[in-house]
């Protein structure tokens, strides 16, 4: 394995890069525990609160998209 | 720089190669007019959206074909959610939100097809998508309300000194929302696609291969429910970003 300083600080980028896939997983996982709690303690208001529900999710996950974007970008892109 | 890191170990991995924009006839340049995969896919969606609605539902019967009842439930599944969210005067704008919910879902599903070209995976294609809204409900918001609509950045029930912070930042948030609307939709398809590729170059050494075969299957299924789910969160987000538009006063 031989190759430039710079690649190396690519990879290792990408990796750290990666680790916010990971902190986005928790903030999912935080929505929908949280709904879920919530929906099994009042079940007749939880059929109503599902769109609340996909928005939470979807602004907790794209963060970690761009985390993943950033991975991405550092591999292929720079 | 690609080629270089994929050239090392044993294994080779292109999970990207599957959303390369290529010509349909022919290696030449693409020029803006050249058919590509790209184009033939998006006409593939836009066809099927036609076949399901046009040829589905022509017998209009009272008791609807099989088609005719999947069309059916979804027109119904978007105009309660048009309804639901933006409240009676946004259903004039169902067309829209509805045309962009079908066109993003037949394509999320058309690129599930094993060997095909997944549209929305490309940031160029869901960008349009994105600042098409955004610029839509900005233009809407200030030919209904004028000058009203700039109280969506000044809170008036907050005190007075924290007022232009939060128009700061309420305003970065705003111009913000084109593009995490769009690198959703096109991060989390295409972060798929690569997943499912990455595991198929697992496949290649014998040991492990049953395991990601069965690997490949399980998130082939997760898949299914994301191209779904991201359909669906775009338009809810379109919606709830009409709304804005529609009623600025918080």
């Amino acid at each position: 394995m031989e190759g430039d300083i710079a690649s190396m600080g690519q990879f290792i980028g990408a990796g750290l890069a990666a680790i916010g896939s990971g902190a986005a997983a928790i903030g999912v996982g935080h929505v929908a525990g949280n709904f879920l709690s919530g929906a099994l303690r009042n079940p007749s208001a939880a059929g109503s609160q599902t769109a609340t529900l996909f928005i939470g999710l979807a602004f907790a996950e794209a963060l970690g998209i761009f985390s993943f974007l950033v991975a991405l970008l550092l591999m292929f892109a720079v | 720089m690609a080629e270089e890191a994929h050239s090392e170990g044993g294994l080779v991995f292109h999970p990207l190669d599957q959303f390369i924009v290529k010509p349909l006839f022919g290696d030449g340049p693409i020029q803006w007019y050249t058919p590509t995969n790209v184009t033939l896919w998006m006409a593939l969606a836009v066809l099927c959206v036609i076949g399901l609605f046009v040829i589905g539902t022509r017998g209009r019967a009272i008791i609807p074909s099989r088609v005719q009842s999947v069309a059916e439930l979804a027109y119904g599944f978007v105009y309660k959610m048009v309804e639901d969210v933006t409240g009676h005067d946004g259903v004039k704008y169902f067309p829209y939100i509805f045309t962009l919910f079908l066109f993003i879902l037949f394509s999320n599903y058309l690129g599930l097809i094993p060997m095909s070209f997944t549209t929305t995976s490309h940031i160029a294609v869901t960008a349009i998508l994105g600042f098409g809204v955004f610029l839509c409900v900005t233009i809407l918001g200030f030919v209904l309300h004028g000058t009203h609509f700039l109280g969506l950045f000044w809170m008036s029930d907050a005190p007075l000194i924290l007022r232009p912070v939060i128009a700061i930042i309420e305003i970065i948030s705003y111009f913000v929302r084109p593009v995490s609307h769009s690198i959703r939709l096109a991060g989390n398809i295409m972060a798929g696609h690569a997943v499912i590729k990455v595991f198929a170059g697992f496949a290649a050494i014998a040991a492990i291969s049953p395991v990601s075969v069965l690997a490949i299957t399980a998130i082939y299924g997760l898949e299914v429910l994301v191209a779904f789910i991201q359909a669906y969160v775009f338009t809810i987000l379109t919606c709830v970003y009409l709304k804005d538009a529609l009623h600025p006063g918080h």
